[in-house]
C-alpha cells in the first residue's frame, strides 16, 4: 500500500504506476459529474461541441454538494461522494472521449468501466461515502459552475483542491478492481452464512 | 408565541441538528467498529468516517451533502391544540433549513425532473402521524439518504419458510445491496401487516437507538443472528473489504394474513441521522435527543 500524491493534469504514465489498494491524493482541479452531467458530456461531444471545461488528465468527482453563495462567490459547505454505479453506463465513453485520469466517487464501478480505465490509463479512487466536510475542507476554491440548469446537485462544479483525499485506488488502470474481488469473496461466504444459520433449502 | 411558530421553531432545530450531529449511540458504535475492524482499507474508512463526524461538528455543517429527503414522525396528543398547522409549520421549516443551515435541495419532480429548490413538493416532507393521549406534540425526523434508500427492499415470502425464509431474505438483501447504502448500515426488518406495512415499520424500526434491542427476547435473539450472519458477507466499511458491515439491526413485526408473509429491510447509511423534540401544552420544549439548539 503505497501513498501517492498527483498534481493535476495527470499524465498517463503516473496514472499506471497505481495499483489496487494504494492510496491517492490530488492537488488541482476537479469536476463534479452526475448522471445529467455525463449525460450531457457525451451529448456535446457527439456534436462536436466543447464542454465548459477541458477534462484531460482531469478528476471527474461522483458528488452533488451542498453549495451556498457568499455575494457572487459560491461556497462548498459539504462534498462527499454519489453512489457510482449509476454512472456506469456513461463512464467508459466519458474516459476514452474526455481523457479524464481519475474517477472519484463511491461504491465502486464495473467491468465495462474497469476495461475503459485499463485501456486509455485512469484509476477509480474510493473516497469514503458520507465524508463530505472531509471533502469539503480540501476544497480550496470554487473556481466555477457549469450547467446550473440541471439542478445544483447535477451541475458541473468545478473545484481547486489541495490534498484531495484519502482516496483508495480500487480500480486501478491493470484491470484489478477491489469491488469486484470482494463481491467474489462475498458469494463464497454466502454460502458458510446459509450453512452456518441453517438457510439451505 | 403562537403555537405554529414554535412548532417551526422547533423543527427547524430538529433538522439542523440531525443534519450536523450524529446521535451518541450511532457515534459510539462507529468508535466500537474501528477499534474491532481488522481490514486495513476497512479501518481506514471507518476512521475518515471518524473524522468527519467530529469536522461537521466542528465547523457546524452538515455531516453528509446528502441531507436526504424530510420524513416527521408526529406523536400528537388528543388534546393538543392548532393540530391543523402542524403541516404548514413542518414545510415551512424545511424550507428555511433548506437556506439557513443550508441543506441540499432534494426535491425533485418525476415527470419534469425540475428540482424544486427548497426540499418541498408533492407529500414532501412526509409526514407520519400518531395520535396520542394528552395534550403534548412529539416530533422526530429522519433525514433519509437515497444510496441507502436505494436497496431497500420489500417481499413476499413463502408462509411456509416462516423465520428462516426472513433470514436468507434479509442475508440477502445485504448482500445485493453491498458497497451502495454506505455501509456500515443500520438495518430496519420488519414482518407481517402486508406489503405497505411491513415497510412503513421497517423504516421506523431504524430510528430506533443501536443500544436498545427488542424487548420481546425472542426477537432480541433474532436480531443479534441477523447482525452476526450479515457482518459474515465481508462487505464491509464501504464495501471495499472488511467485518463490519452492519452497525445494528431492529426488527419489528405486525400480524399477518394467513396467506401472507410479507417482509421488507430498509437501509439506513452510517450517517443515521435523526432528532427528537416534544412540546408541552405550555409552549415549552424538550430536546429529546441533541443537547445543542439554536
Amino acid at each position: 500500500m503505497a501513498v501517492y500524491k498527483f498534481k493535476t493534469p495527470i499524465s498517463e504514465e503516473d496514472i499506471r504506476k497505481l495499483k489496487v489498494n494504494d492510496v491517492l491524493y490530488v492537488t488541482g482541479t476537479i469536476v463534479t459529474a452526475r448522471d445529467q452531467a455525463h449525460r450531457r458530456a457525451l451529448e456535446f461531444f457527439k456534436q462536436g461541441k466543447p464542454l465548459p471545461i477541458n477534462l484531460e488528465g482531469l478528476a471527474v468527482f461522483h458528488c452533488g454538494p451542498v453549495v451556498s453563495k457568499e455575494g457572487e462567490k459560491w461556497i462548498a459547505v459539504a462534498a462527499g461522494p454519489t453512489t457510482s454505479t449509476r454512472m456506469d453506463i456513461f463512464e467508459d465513453e466519458f474516459i476514452k472521449n474526455f481523457k479524464v485520469r481519475v474517477v472519484i466517487g463511491k461504491g465502486g464501478m464495473g467491468k465495462k468501466t474497469t476495461d475503459a480505465m485499463a485501456k486509455y490509463g485512469a484509476v477509480y479512487g474510493a473516497f469514503t461515502g458520507g465524508a463530505a466536510i472531509l471533502a469539503a475542507r480540501a476544497i480550496k476554491n470554487v473556481k466555477s459552475v457549469e450547467w446550473l440548469d440541471l439542478g445544483t446537485p447535477e451541475a458541473l462544479w468545478i473545484f481547486e483542491v489541495e490534498e484531495f483525499g484519502p482516496l483508495a485506488v480500487a480500480i486501478d488502470s491493470h484491470g484489478n478492481n477491489i469491488f469486484m474481488d470482494v463481491q467474489k469473496k462475498v458469494e463464497e461466504n454466502k454460502q458458510k452464512i446459509y450453512e452456518k444459520f441453517g438457510l439451505l433449502p | 408565541m403562537e403555537k405554529a411558530k414554535i412548532v417551526e421553531n422547533v423543527a427547524f432545530n430538529i433538522l439542523k441538528q440531525a443534519v450536523i450531529y450524529l446521535p451518541e449511540d450511532v457515534k459510539q458504535a462507529l468508535k466500537k467498529a474501528y477499534a474491532e475492524e481488522t481490514s486495513e482499507t476497512g479501518k481506514t474508512q471507518l476512521r475518515a468516517i471518524l473524522d468527519n463526524i467530529e469536522l461537521a461538528e466542528k465547523y457546524q455543517a452538515p455531516v453528509c451533502q446528502d441531507t436526504g429527503t424530510i420524513i416527521f414522525y408526529v406523536k400528537a396528543g388528543a388534546e393538543t391544540k392548532d393540530l391543523e398547522k402542524i403541516e404548514e409549520a413542518l414545510t415551512n421549516a424545511t424550507r428555511r433549513a433548506t437556506k439557513e443551515v443550508p441543506l441540499r435541495p432534494n426535491s425533485v419532480d418525476p415527470f419534469t425532473q425540475k428540482n424544486s429548490g427548497d426540499n418541498t413538493g408533492r407529500y414532501i416532507p412526509f409526514l407520519h402521524w400518531e395520535i396520542v393521549p394528552g395534550d403534548s406534540l412529539e416530533l422526530t425526523v429522519m433525514t433519509k439518504g437515497g444510496g441507502s434508500e436505494n436497496v431497500c427492499v420489500a417481499g413476499m415470502l413463502v408462509p411456509g419458510e416462516g423465520i428462516k425464509g426472513l433470514k436468507k431474505f434479509v442475508v440477502d438483501a445485504v448482500i445485493k445491496a453491498g458497497a451502495q447504502p454506505c455501509p456500515p448500515n443500520i438495518l430496519g426488518v420488519a414482518i407481517g401487516g402486508g406489503a405497505d406495512i411491513s415497510m412503513e415499520i421497517a423504516k421506523k424500526a431504524v430510528l430506533k437507538p443501536l443500544n436498545e434491542s427488542n424487548k420481546d427476547p425472542e426477537i432480541a435473539k433474532l436480531e443479534r443472528e441477523i447482525f452476526e450472519a450479515v457482518n459474515m458477507t465481508g462487505i464491509g466499511p464501504m464495501g471495499l473489504g472488511g467485518k463490519t458491515t452492519v452497525l445494528g439491526v431492529h426488527v419489528d413485526y405486525a400480524f399477518r394474513h394467513p396467506a401472507s408473509f410479507p417482509a421488507a429491510v430498509a437501509f439506513n447509511c452510517w450517517a443515521a441521522r435523526r432528532a427528537s423534540a416534544r412540546i408541552n401544552a405550555d409552549g415549552t420544549v424538550e430536546y429529546l435527543t441533541h443537547k445543542i439548539k439554536w
